[in-house]
């Protein structure tokens, strides 16, 4: 197998009972990148990761993690690895410093490594002045920094993360993608669940999941590219109701969507430009402060994709 | 070894931060035993007794007065009809009535044998029971000094043989005291306690959801399961050692036996009581429902089907047989024969295989079970 691959995954399939949670799943993962799974709710991402990092067995498919087979080589794939779940599973009546001791500890880091490590990660996590409050009483951002640390004390070569910024800030988020990028440099591979689309820009490489099945993986970049392949226009509108009413009804449009205030449209056309849509608007007489014609978001790509998912079936 | 002890102090920091849990590690154990200890006094003294003497002899009157000598019984009431006896009984002034018949005083000058009448107030049996107990000791005390009287008389000089009269009077002092139910009060505390404290330390994990973080690290079940079950058993050693002292001081209970036995053996059942408690965790997923099915697992049986409180032996065949597998039961003995009689292993080794047998399963099982959740 290619050196450069960190996760190497074919045919990855989970059943419970009759219903198939992950199907048919396959994806490459190279070294030193954020890797990015992507899916909306109940998609499949956390049970992807349980097979992954060896907590749950595949009905079929197998997947090599860092150099190990994850059926047959499960501890030797525990021990490369970090893992951060869905719900941060700190211990919230125990502090900072006890929850990092505890994490390192089971890893069997000796006594100096651990002391080590463990400031390391104070330092890393910014906890430098809440070593000793409880992980409960922490804020969320803290709490996920503390929890991503406990993760990475015992130096894995790749870690996982199921959705580590649900329900945090987005000041905490940024701050915590920073602290993902560092990491990275290091040369740690990073496998990072989230539903928030516009985290999967920080992401080398995606894949999207939907009811089980990878619809679609590739930069962020390409992605955007290929699977969008016309023109999208964003117009500020302090009535962008009225202008999605509007565009309803109208032939040339072929997608709406709705950010705040803003109005992305997808016309079916490629003469369409800038000045048609002025002058359309104008001529309606409804109101607009500006039209630009936009790179499309993972948001128009996730959404582009569904649809066309929905058409084929 | 790092990995342990990990578990190990972790675990140790959060009894520690369980201010709730560990207070009531301490007062739960006192409380049991101050309840029982008092309230539930099977040891009854003070019965109120009423006397109808239809003789009214030197004897008969002897005999009653007789009765004020023991701290067992108050003579509070003469009588002079049947009917008040019933009064009597019936509105609870008196919980037992002795009817002495007429001919009390010639039949006894005769030799013959002297019947006399009791009434027992039956609404609480096990008062009842010992009352009854008591009269018998009683009677047959001073049956067994008129008959040395009688025989003084004659000229012979020997000592009444008490045979019948001791185990009456141990049956009474020691069965049914505060002091007796010690024994059987630590074991029940620690089968509770020790099964309540794992059951509920690792379903935690599994609510909180931090299990899944412990089995994606290398650690070994058997790590974990050392881990977590060895402070419980510190704690619950504790506990015991709590609640002797206590009976030390509250009911003057001595340990006449030897205390490498009594910790020895006392290690055999803890583990046995965690194995249980560690099967409660694997098959339950909430908090809630552990506690309700350890308290189920352990307080009843440990009441009803271990010899604590009610005798086994008096219990119908099939329920005899169910009490085997209840783990109190072993443990009691050998409890009672290391506290109470000072004996040793000879008095209680097949008890202790019994108790061994059911430790190992209940950790081999339990640990099996626990394996695949982890
Ligand atoms: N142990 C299980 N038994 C039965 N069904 C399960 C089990 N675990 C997950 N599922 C189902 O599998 C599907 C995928 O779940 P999964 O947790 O992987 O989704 P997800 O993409 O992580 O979603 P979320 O964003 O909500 O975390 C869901 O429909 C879920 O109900
Ligand atoms: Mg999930």
């Amino acid at each position: 197998m290619n050196n450069d691959i960190s996760i190497y995954v074919e045919g990855l399939t989970k059943r419970f009972g009759d219903f198939t949670a992950v199907r048919d799943v396959s994806f490459e993962v190279k070294k030193g990148e954020i890797f990015g799974f992507l899916g909306a709710n109940g998609a499949g991402k956390s049970t992807t990761i349980r097979m992954l990092i060896g907590i749950l067995e595949p009905t079929s498919g197998y997947a090599i993690v860092g150099g190990y087979n994850i059926i047959e080589n499960v501890e030797m794939v525990k021990q490369s690895i970090g893992y951060m779940s869905q719900r941060f599973s700190l211990y919230e009546d125990l502090t900072a410093k006890e929850n990092l001791n505890f994490y390192g500890g089971i890893y069997g880091l000796d006594e100096k490594e651990l002391k080590n490590r463990v400031s390391w990660a104070v330092e890393a996590a910014d906890l430098s002045d809440k070593e000793d409050v409880l992980a409960g009483e922490l804020a969320g951002g803290w709490k996920q920094r503390l929890a991503l640390s406990c993760a990475l004390l015992h130096k894995p070569k790749i870690v996982f993360l199921d959705e580590p910024t649900s329900g945090v800030d987005p000041i905490s988020r940024r701050n915590f993608w920073n602290l993902i990028q560092s990491i990275t440099d290091e040369g740690v591979t990073v496998f990072v669940t989230t539903h928030y689309l516009e985290e999967a820009e920080y992401c080398n490489s995606l894949a999207f999941i939907h009811n089980g099945e990878i619809i679609t993986k590739g930069t962020p970049s390409a992605l955007k590219k290929n699977v969008i392949k016309r023109k999208v226009f964003e117009i500020e509108s302090q009535e962008p109701d009225k202008l999605i009413d509007c565009f309803k009804a109208e032939e040339f449009v072929d997608d709406i969507s709705i950010l705040g205030l803003k109005v992305h449209i997808i016309p079916n056309r490629e003469d369409i430009n800038k000045d048609y849509i002025s002058g359309f608007l104008k001529n309606k007489s409804l109101e607009f402060k500006k039209i630009d014609e936009i790179e499309p978001s993972l948001e128009d790509v996730f959404i582009e994709l569904i649809k066309l998912k929905r058409e084929n079936v | 070894m790092h990995r342990l002890a990990a578990i190990i102090l972790k675990e140790f920091n959060q009894i520690k931060r369980d201010k709730r849990t560990l207070l009531l590690l301490i007062f739960f154990p006192a409380f049991l035993l101050l309840i029982f200890g008092y309230a539930i006094d099977f040891d009854v003294k003070n019965v109120e007794i009423g006397v109808l003497d239809l003789d009214n002899s030197k004897e008969s009157r002897e005999f009653i007065e007789k009765f004020t000598l023991y701290d067992h019984f108050i003579l509070k009431y003469h009588l002079n009809t049947f009917k008040e006896i019933d009064y009597y009984l019936d509105s609870g002034l008196a919980t037992l009535c002795i009817v002495i018949p007429e001919d009390f005083s010639d039949e006894l000058k005769q030799g013959d044998n002297v019947s006399i009448q009791i009434i027992i107030d039956g609404t609480n049996s096990n008062v009842g029971m010992t009352v009854l107990g008591n009269l018998r000791a009683y009677i047959t005390d001073y049956s067994n000094n008129l008959s040395a009287n009688a025989l003084k008389k004659v000229g012979i000089h020997k000592e009444p043989v008490p045979v019948e009269l001791i185990p009456r009077v141990w049956y009474n002092q020691e069965l049914k005291s505060a002091k007796f139910l010690i024994p059987g009060l630590i074991g029940f505390i620690m089968m509770i306690v020790c099964v309540i404290t794992t059951a509920l330390s690792i379903v935690r994990e599994k609510e909180r959801f931090t299990i899944e973080q412990i089995s994606v690290s290398p650690i070994r079940p058997h790590e974990l399961i050392i881990g977590k079950t060895f402070p419980y058993m510190i704690i619950s050693l504790i506990t015991m050692i709590l609640i002797i002292i206590l009976g030390i001081i509250l009911f003057d209970v001595t340990i006449k036996g030897n205390l490498i036995y009594l910790f020895v053996t006392s290690l055999v059942f803890i583990i046995g009581a965690l194995g249980l408690g560690m099967m409660i965790s694997a098959i339950t997923d909430s908090q809630q429902v552990a506690f309700m099915v350890s308290i189920i697992v352990t307080m009843l049986p440990s009441i009803i089907l271990s010899g604590f409180i009610f005798p086994l032996n008096s219990m119908p065949k099939i329920i005899q047989f169910i009490s085997y597998i209840v783990p109190l039961r072993y443990y009691l003995v050998i409890l009672r024969s290391i506290i109470l009689k000072g004996s040793g292993l000879i008095s209680f080794w097949d008890q202790l295989i019994y108790l061994t047998i059911f430790s190992s399963i209940m950790i081999i099982v339990s640990s099996i079970k626990l394996k695949k959740i982890l």
